[in-house]
């Protein structure tokens, strides 16, 4: 095809679908999550004890303002202000690093404890706080990489606005992006609540 | 637009620099639709051979030919081949592309680039799925379903294998949403919803499966692979796991795929029944509906899998209810073919007779379909060879069958030439006999309780394995001559005009083959695609 077709609604209209996908891909460790709790309530009580409220809850914090910020750059791009965005998108990915820092701090506090999958530790505990780990690794860990992702695709989305690729009056890239990353926050969202305040 | 472009290879001349490059990174709709189209047949030559060669080692009892480890891992090859890289992309992949964008008025599909990208995923998954064959300790011999606990302690290399099916359920993923946004946005003036060509509607219902049902068995193989590397327990009924929830996981997505193989050889048989009745279809907006209908129940009776599995008796009673319901579609759309066909003006030519040998093998695989939704019945034949018949009637004699119509009925279109018609309709009648004769005792035996995927068995069932091993000579032969003919046919067959069929989709206003850019401009619909008046084929 010679010359390109934009669209711009087909563009948001595939996003929303992947988003679907994505929250699919999620809701089968939720339903893992929801019967295994149902199970093991007593357990899963016991074992959200051991996770650091205020860790959780600062990450917490940290990923809504990186969503005010994604949505402050598409609203500067959208006004015609390019440097404005550029600095909120710096801040969004600055904001994904403090998340994984501050996850790693808490990962590595949990290993130190003899707490990862397939560890003796969890092997001794009661059945249901050892699927509560299972879960909690594999859950924020799938989070994690989608972090990760999420972050990288703001990154390339900054490159393009640098490059006028991504502009005022062509954004689509730039809301899709920010669109994902509201969904990873969105997925905090829930796994926030459901492992760290369910104790 | 009478043939104007019959003798110009139409997309197939060379572009840019030509040559492979100009294929394997096109973006062109036609041309990624043909990489898919031929990889599938490789991959279908592939599992078929290994199909074949486990049928020989059944012919006797006894330990012949293969050792039972050789055994159990061929036949779960058969299974993830003809599973992830032949049936479910097989039509909407094929002639989703190169059709669907043709019928609704549109050059190329929403997002071309991505299209490719779900081709390169597609090659890339079938490289892992080579990969974890001949690498590690020994191809996975789990079965295609990769069941725990046994999943998760075979020392075969599973790893790798199911890595592969998460790449290509990405890959099927990319094309559903690519698929769902086309037939959204880029529907030319006109063609509203009640225009629409069956074959759409069902690459729509079809599409939508994809991508909702597709995101439950990415992440259900990654927890295998999670669990075997990782060691997480959550299947490990010794750490406090449960096998069972990794089957209602795996046939979230298992079962709704069997949707997605059906559906579009749904798609086609609407297709092909009118043209060759020279008659509108009968019913039009319940068999576009009844799409939509099997794509919703079909996503609700996932745990008719698990009736023996010790599942709660409620369960079992509320999942074979559902099962039930989804009959009611399946039965619509038959009923409906029958009777456009009825008084109609038939032509038998080999597209339609592929067609009919689908209704019939569909109505048997589906009909004792029944046979295993009901949970009474089920707990007889449960993991018997009747599952395995009544599986092989549905996607071979239901999709394979409506791959090859689909194949028999656009070839003009694609490739600019006709095949001897004699020589197909002859390849129809041995594959058609073959299947039955092959498949057909597998029904027999099950009711007396041969068990699947055993590697030997008694006596009393030496005959009938027998008779069923003959079938798959037959078959093969006849789909040799099948192919043979069609490659001949690409080479030396009679050039085709624009519409050799006297079809009235909009694909067959175009030339055969069609230009780079399909359509000079944008056509403007003004009937129904099933309106044959003033229509006629060339010639």
């Amino acid at each position: 095809m010679s010359e390109t077709h934009k669209d711009y609604d087909a563009s948001k209209m595939g996003m929303w679908l992947f988003l679907f996908t994505e929250i699919l891909l999620f809701g089968g460790l939720f339903l893992l999550y929801a019967a295994y709790r149902h199970r093991y309530a007593a357990a899963f009580h016991e074992a959200g004890r051991a996770l650091d409220v205020v860790l959780g809850g600062a990450n917490t914090v940290v990923l809504i303002t990186s969503s005010l910020f994604v949505a402050m750059a598409i609203t500067a791009l959208q006004q015609g202000r390019k440097v404005r965005c550029q600095w909120f998108l710096a801040l969004t990915i600055l904001m994904a690093l403090v998340f994984l820092v501050n996850k790693y701090f808490e990962w590595t506090a949990k290993f130190q404890h003899g707490v990862y999958p397939g560890s003796e530790h969890l092997a001794a505990l009661p059945q249901g706080q050892a699927l509560f780990y299972s879960l909690y690794f594999a859950m924020t860990g799938l989070h994690g990489i989608h972090v990760l992702l999420g972050a990288s695709l703001l990154g390339v989305v900054m490159a393009f606005v640098a490059r006028d690729k991504v502009r005022r009056d062509d954004y689509v890239l730039l809301e899709n992006a920010g669109l994902y990353w509201h969904l990873v926050d969105l997925v905090w969202i829930y796994l926030f609540p459901l492992f760290y305040l369910i104790s | 637009m009478h043939g104007n472009g019959a003798a110009d290879a139409g997309f197939w001349a060379p572009l840019g620099r030509g040559g492979l490059s100009s294929w394997i990174f096109s973006t062109d709709h036609k041309r990624i639709g043909l990489l898919y189209l031929a990889l599938i047949l490789a991959m279908f030559a592939a599992a078929t051979t290994i199909g074949v060669v486990l049928r020989l080692k059944l012919m006797t009892p006894g330990n012949t030919l293969l050792g039972p480890q050789t055994y159990n891992a061929l036949f779960t090859l058969h299974g993830v081949i003809m599973i992830f890289l032949v049936v479910i992309p097989s039509i909407p992949a094929s002639f989703g592309n190169i059709i669907m964008p043709l019928q609704i008025g549109a050059n190329d599909v929403s997002f071309p680039r991505l299209n490719l990208f779900s081709w390169w995923l597609y090659v890339f998954g079938a490289v892992l799925a080579l990969v974890s064959i001949f690498t590690g300790s020994g191809a996975p011999d789990t079965g295609w379903t990769f069941y725990v606990p046994f999943s998760e302690r075979t020392t075969t290399n599973v790893n790798v294998a199911v890595l592969a099916v998460f790449v290509l359920g990405f890959s099927s993923i990319l094309t559903g949403l690519n698929f769902i946004t086309t037939i959204h946005r880029l529907r030319a003036p006109g063609l509203t919803w009640n225009r629409l060509p069956l074959f759409v509607w069902s690459l729509y219902a079809t599409a939508w499966i994809q991508v909702l049902a597709t995101p439950i068995l990415g992440i259900t193989v990654l927890l295998i692979f999670a669990e075997r590397v990782l060691h997480l327990g959550l299947f490990d009924p010794g750490r406090g796991g449960d096998p069972l929830l990794y089957q209602h996981l795996f046939w979230i997505y298992s079962h709704p795929a069997v949707y997605i193989m059906i559906l579009p050889a749904m798609g086609v048989v609407s297709e092909i029944i009118p043209v060759f009745s020279r008659k509108p279809i009968f019913g039009y907006k319940m068999i576009a509906f009844s799409s939509l209908a099997i794509a919703f129940a079909g996503s609700l009776v996932w745990a008719h899998h698990m009736f023996t599995s010790g599942m709660s008796d409620l369960a079992v009673l509320v999942f074979s209810f559902l099962t039930f319901v989804v009959a009611i579609p399946s039965a619509i759309k038959v009923f409906n073919w029958l009777s456009t066909l009825y008084k109609g003006s038939i032509s038998v030519e080999p597209p339609l007779l592929y067609t009919l040998g689908f209704v019939f093998m569909f109505s048997v695989g589906g009909l004792t379909g029944l046979v295993l939704g009901s949970a009474g019945t089920d707990i007889h034949v449960h993991d018997t060879y009747f599952v395995v018949a009544h599986f092989h009637y549905v996607i071979f004699g239901g999709t394979g069958l409506g791959l090859f119509a689909a194949l028999h009925y656009w070839f003009p279109k694609v490739f600019g030439r006709g095949y001897d018609a004699r020589r197909a309709t002859w390849a129809f009648w041995l594959s058609f006999a073959g299947m039955n004769v092959l498949y057909m005792p597998m029904f027999v035996m099950g009711l007396q309780g041969m068990p699947r995927r055993y590697y030997d068995y008694l006596p009393q069932f030496a005959p009938l394995q027998l008779i069923s091993t003959i079938g798959s000579w037959v078959l093969v032969a006849g789909l040799a001559l099948m192919f043979g003919n069609l490659v001949a046919g690409a080479f030396h067959g009679r050039r085709a005009g624009a519409n050799p069929w006297g079809a009235a989709t909009l694909e067959w206003t175009l030339a055969s083959p069609p230009p780079h850019h399909d359509f000079p401009q944008t056509p403007v619909v003004e009937r129904g695609p099933y309106d044959f008046t003033g229509v006629s084929a060339d010639e």
